[in-house]
């Protein structure tokens, strides 16, 4: 089929991580679970693997679909 | 017990998500031109995603809720319905029947049956396999809009159609690729959604071995948690230990099962019964783009299911290791009461008559309904006369007697505990991944079951192709709303539920022995498989009728739940349910084999070796694998991930 679909994972992962982390960053307070900002941290993974999706999708020469 | 309130921040997580999964079922409608294309993905798809999907259509939500309660029940011992079932039963799948499934070009299990066998074999699975997709997807449906109800606070009926809703919305645009698609996604938002979960889990309870050290104290005390009958006791190591527990016989540990019954009932009847024939998954490895990456397919799947006892069971571990730790202020969650009954029983504790405390203990029981400690109760009263306390107090008292557990809550407990706004909203949809994977799954496997071995075979021979896409996108329309309708039903009548739980049990039992026999003995007849399958069932019923549990025996050993079994005659106890279930069906594999093995050799075969080329074992030419780099070579992949397995239970020996 003629979608890779690293690019939805890839983007969707980007999206939700870019938003977790600011969530975390700019409101450290409710972020707090045991002592560690969990939002901020697993928000920065989560953003990781998102970006290593579009990579590997963009390396892999296919265009993202046009919709 | 409050509902947990999602902010802004976990809305737009769970939108983001459900855009997402539209967005593939949308990008993917303009390639859906044919009936293959829509309930097929005309065998187009890459390994990796194949492999992803083959997993994830299996982790529906009753799954990941289900394996953590077993966690919390049995512990470690869990995880053999992986090192011991899944994996071994996958590899099996790959090495030795996937090359009859693709090479044959069915395009549905009953499909091949159909070839192999004939009509009467093929018309049998298909309709029990429809029947029971929707009854499946129906049960998972009740259960998730349940909890979302009581967790949430959502609306039963607006969880139930919104989540079919989006599920039918990326099914019907973009067919059995979408499915596929969205699965893959779903799987890394299961596995990233509740990976954090695990890691405070433990990090709270003190790292993996403080944990082991307090399951300790549950296995010598499992009455402390309401885990057992006041006085079970067992070794230390029975929730740390996979093995030693269940060697040293059914009542040393937790799940009440042996050996034999392990091994054989669960690591191979059921296991590759489930993994080697059920079309839901096995229609994942047949979409794949050629015969390797087919092969390959249960392969690449095997290797996150091998990991997933550490995403899914241990959860339900620290769950009960943080009972014992009382400065963690938890309990796995108690047996639901609604807040009317919380409120009469904490009446009963205000307007106790102080000369008989032991009325009071009564009315708190009979407002509840449920069994409570009365010990705690007492106390819970004792303290209320001394200085008043608040109904807020009292009712947390109350919620901590209740003296049954409600394990599906288990989950869902630890994500309340241990998740601030942000990652709540990512666990949520994780688990809302996993039921519309679950969902999508049984949608997609019973529209192709449906249009290709019922509709096209019996009711309309012969059409245009358009004619048969067309009727794929109905039938998955009318899918969904007969889960829905499932899922209402189990939710009105849930006794009948077990019951067809049950009978779902007698048909699936036998069947592995039919595909044993099929693929790898060419004298197997239709007439034997038929008659092979029936007598399967018939002998699982009669298992069943004749064997039940200490559980379901009154004091006068009479039976009290005929779904429990022993209602003809009582002439095996088992010491568990689930020892029954594996004995069960080791028994049924077994008459099942005898029964076709005697049948095929007493009627002539009706199809020649020609017909059998490519179907059976012995007639098919053995597939070369030389032009493959190693590493890519299913058996070679396959010796790998089974000596992998056999090292992680050694571990947790």
């Amino acid at each position: 089929m003629g979608l890779d679909i690293r690019w939805p994972i890839g983007l969707m992962f980007t999206l939700i991580g870019a938003l977790l982390a600011v969530f975390g960053f700019a409101k450290g307070a409710e972020s707090v679970s045991l002592g560690i900002n969990i939002n901020l941290i697993w928000g920065a993974v989560l953003l990781v693997f998102g970006v290593l999706m579009l990579l590997g999708a963009a390396k892999g020469g296919k265009t993202p679909p046009a919709a | 017990m409050q509902a947990i309130q999602l902010q802004w921040i976990d809305y737009t997580i769970l939108i983001a998500y459900v855009a997402f999964v539209i967005g593939i079922g949308w990008t993917l409608a303009r390639y859906m031109k044919t009936s293959s294309d829509f309930l097929t993905s005309a065998r187009s798809i890459p390994t990796w995603v194949t492999g992803l999907a083959f997993i994830s259509a299996n982790l529906g939500a009753l799954e990941l809720v289900g394996m953590a309660a077993s966690g919390a029940k049995y512990g470690i011992s869990t995880a053999h319905f992986y090192w011991v079932g899944a994996i071994p039963a996958m590899v099996f799948l790959a090495v030795f029947m996937m090359p009859f499934y693709y090479g044959s070009k069915a395009r549905s299990v009953p499909e091949y049956l159909k070839m192999r066998f004939d009509e009467r074999v093929r018309a049998l699975n298909s309709v029990a396999f429809a029947v029971m997709t929707i009854f499946a997807s129906g049960i998972s449906m009740n259960a998730l809009a349940k909890l979302l109800h009581s967790l949430l606070g959502w609306d039963y009926n607006v969880a139930l159609w919104v989540c079919s809703g989006v599920v039918l919305l990326y099914v019907l645009k973009g067919g059995l690729t979408s499915a596929i698609y969205t699965e893959v996604l779903q799987f890394f938002m299961i596995v990233l959604g509740f990976a954090p979960v695990v890691y405070l889990g433990l990090k709270d309870v003190g790292g993996w071995h403080s944990m082991t050290t307090s399951l300790q104290t549950v296995a010598t005390n499992p009455a402390a948690l309401y885990l057992k009958d006041a006085g079970t006791t067992y070794v230390p190591n029975a929730w740390t230990s996979a093995w030693q527990p269940v060697l040293a016989g059914s009542t040393h540990n937790p799940m009440g099962v042996d050996w034999f019954a392990m091994i054989f009932g669960l690591g191979f009847v059921l296991s590759f019964g489930y993994w080697c024939t059920n079309f839901l998954v096995v229609q994942r490895a047949m979409a794949a783009k050629n015969m390797t990456a087919a092969r390959n397919t249960p392969l690449v799947a095997a290797v996150p299911k091998m990991f997933f006892p550490f995403l899914v069971i241990v959860p339900g571990m620290i769950a009960a290791a943080l009972c014992t730790m009382p400065d963690k202020g938890y309990r796995i969650p108690p047996a639901i009461v609604s807040e009317a009954a919380y409120a009469k029983a904490v009446a009963a504790v205000k307007n106790v008559n102080a000369a008989m405390p032991a009325a009071a203990v009564t009315a708190v029981h009979d407002a509840v309904g449920k069994n409570i400690d009365s010990g705690k109760i007492a106390s819970l009263i004792a303290a209320n006369a001394k200085s008043k306390l608040t109904d807020e107090q009292i009712k947390q008292g109350i919620y901590n007697s209740i003296a049954e557990n409600d394990y599906d809550g288990v989950i869902l407990s630890l994500v309340k505990k241990y998740c601030p706004p942000g990652l709540l909203g990512l666990a949520l949809t994780a688990l809302l991944a996993s039921f519309m994977s679950g969902m999508a799954g049984n949608v997609t496997a019973f529209n192709t079951v449906f249009t290709y071995d019922l509709y096209q075979a019996y009711f309309a021979k012969g059409k245009s192709d358009h004619h048969y896409f067309v009727t794929g996108k109905v039938i998955t329309v009318i899918g969904i709303l007969l889960s829905i309708g499932a899922a209402y039903f189990a939710s009105m009548f849930n006794n009948c539920m077990d019951v067809i739980q049950l009978v779902f049990g007698f048909v699936n039992a036998p069947l592995f022995a039919t595909f044993l026999l099929g693929m790898f003995w060419k004298r197997a007849t239709g007439t034997g498989a038929v008659i092979g399958l029936f007598g399967g069932i018939c002998s699982s019923a009669i298992f069943h009728a004749l064997t039940t549990t200490p559980g379901n025996l009154d004091a006068t050993g009479h039976i009290i739940n005929i779904a429990k079994g022993g209602y003809i005659h009582v002439v095996q106890v088992f010491p568990s349910e689930m020892a029954q279930n594996f004995w069960l069906a080791a028994f049924a594999f077994i008459a099942c084999f005898t029964f076709t093995a005697v049948i095929s050799l007493a009627t002539k075969s009706q199809k020649t070796d020609a017909d059998l080329k490519g179907l059976v074992y012995s007639l098919t030419p053995k597939i070369v694998d030389n032009d493959i780099p190693v590493y890519q070579r299913p058996a070679v992949v396959g010796i790998v991930l089974l000596i992998v397995c056999v090292i992680l239970n050694l571990i947790f020996w």
